[in-house]
């Protein structure tokens, strides 16, 4: 199995890569880990993950600059319906348009709009900063196995922003940051993680195992 | 279910090697920064930080390769500063795989650099670090100067008026350290911890004088900081990482304990 992790010029791809060669390793999964910036990879990737970081509308500018990158994420995922993780502002771009600057067209795979946090309690800061537990809305095959709740494990996060999904079925699982905060959506064979799975250690890598093992 | 506070060990790192200064004098060289970020990792901590003391003059590639090695072998959250001075200094820390990038007397010289980061690679990636010192006399209201060159270099700035305009600029986090406090061991200078984070919107990383764990809770509840950093103390083996983040949490700060 080839896993394409896109390369568009965002951020730190080196410790996804890395994340993602653990968990196949330690799971004995065979899986080549495959860190592309060409469309062409990606078309015939057997799953793919986008990363992100940074701002949505510099993410979406630098998905279409990399040429016919969204064409191909729309032929793997969209007619090919293989697996699909996005990661950060790459789970964001899953929305209809993103709301940070500028408005911005996303992919269109989770209907709703990427829009500021604005936490209840205004002791909060923006960003939220670091580790926060999860409450899982609905099963999902990623959190298979994985301890969510007050007790459970903890997600690393960094955003300001949040995806606001209309239909609550698409998102499995919500951060509490005064208020319920989107942490991971999901339609079909595409899923998203506001937060970082190649940093967040226990969580993390049992949810990317679980992202290798899926058959949506 | 709340957001965790953060304990997060520095490593100040010389030609790709850890010290730890006492108020950034006197380097004793204590380890490989990658053995040691593998203990930390190990050790449950929250986030790590590197801090590149030499940047400005010689040998500065070799904090590339320390971080390339470290994000080899650490799926923690990785901050990197020391001698960031352009936006490529910047892209070349992210790609090697650090998260976060601080800024520091660059930010003082040009504060656009920090804005113009920001722009580039997100607020969430930009740390801005704040080095002051308490320069109000006793009886006066509490004032803190902004000092760059490891302290010894005065800028007359505010420090929380510069804490605010780093924000405005972009900056998503400050971390605040006292010279005055750095390396005494008598604990965080609260006050000025306090006034800042009160102020600005973003989250704020206590530094500077932790000697035992109380500080470290001080820093949280009393100074309003997100995160908590120390060198020493887990350097140098007084205390684990993991006996810090048990000690705050029965002194009733929520805390990551997986």
């Amino acid at each position: 199995m080839r896993v394409a992790i896109i390369d568009y010029g965002s951020g730190n791809l080196r410790s996804a890569t890395k994340a993602f060669e653990r968990a196949a390793r330690e799971a004995s999964i065979e899986a080549e880990i495959d860190l592309t910036d060409r469309p062409e990879r990606v078309a015939s990737a057997d799953r793919v993950v986008l990363p992100g970081v940074g701002a949505y509308a510099d993410c979406r500018r630098g998905l279409d600059a990399a040429g016919g990158m969204t064409e191909a994420l729309r032929e793997a995922i969209e007619l090919g319906g293989r697996p699909f993780l996005g990661i950060c502002v790459g789970m964001q771009l899953m929305s209809s348009r993103g709301l940070e600057k500028t408005v911005t067209a996303g992919l269109d795979w989770i209907p709703g709009d990427v829009v500021p946090m604005q936490p209840g309690d205004p002791a909060l800061k923006i960003p939220q900063i670091g580790w926060n537990t999860l409450t899982l809305h609905r099963e999902h095959p990623l959190f298979s196995g994985i301890p969510t709740g007050d007790g459970g494990l903890h997600a690393y996060f960094v955003h300001s922003y949040h995806l606001q999904a209309e239909n609550p079925d698409d998102v499995v699982a919500t951060v509490d940051y005064g208020g319920p905060t989107t942490a991971f959506v999901a339609r079909d064979n595409k899923a998203g993680a506001q937060f970082h799975p190649e940093k967040s250690q226990m969580l993390g890598l049992a949810l990317i195992t679980n992202f290798l093992r899926w058959k949506p | 279910m709340t957001l965790k506070a953060r304990v997060i060990p520095c490593l100040d790192v010389k030609d790709g090697r850890v010290v730890k200064g006492v108020s950034f004098v006197n380097l004793v060289d204590a380890g490989d920064p990658v053995e040691s970020a593998k203990a930390y990792d190990a050790a449950g901590a929250d986030e790590l930080c590197f801090l590149d003391i030499t940047a400005s003059s010689d040998n500065r590639d070799t904090i590339f390769d320390v971080v390339a090695r470290t994000a080899e072998h650490c799926f923690m959250p990785l901050t990197v500063g020391g001698g960031v001075r352009a936006i490529a200094d910047i892209r070349k820390l992210l790609l090697a795989g650090a998260d976060k990038v601080s800024i520091n007397s660059a930010a003082v010289k040009d504060p656009d650099f920090v804005a113009e980061a920001a722009d580039k690679f997100g607020n969430q990636c930009i740390v801005v670090s704040i080095d002051s010192k308490k320069v109000s006399k006793e009886g006066e209201e509490d004032r803190w100067e902004i000092f760059t060159h490891g302290g010894r270099q005065a800028t007359g700035i505010d420090a929380v008026a510069f804490a605010e305009k780093m924000v405005e600029r972009g900056a998503g986090e400050l971390l605040l350290t006292s010279m005055d406090r750095d390396g005494q061991k008598g604990g965080y200078d609260i006050a000025l911890t306090r006034t800042i984070a009160d102020r600005v919107p973003v989250p704020v990383i206590a530094s500077g004088g932790v000697g035992n764990l109380d500080h470290l809770v001080e820093g949280i509840r009393d100074g309003h900081a997100t995160a908590v950093l120390a060198a020493s103390i887990f350097h140098f083996g007084t205390y684990t990482v993991g006996e810090a983040k048990r000690y705050m949490a029965d002194h009733g700060i929520a805390m990551r304990l997986d």
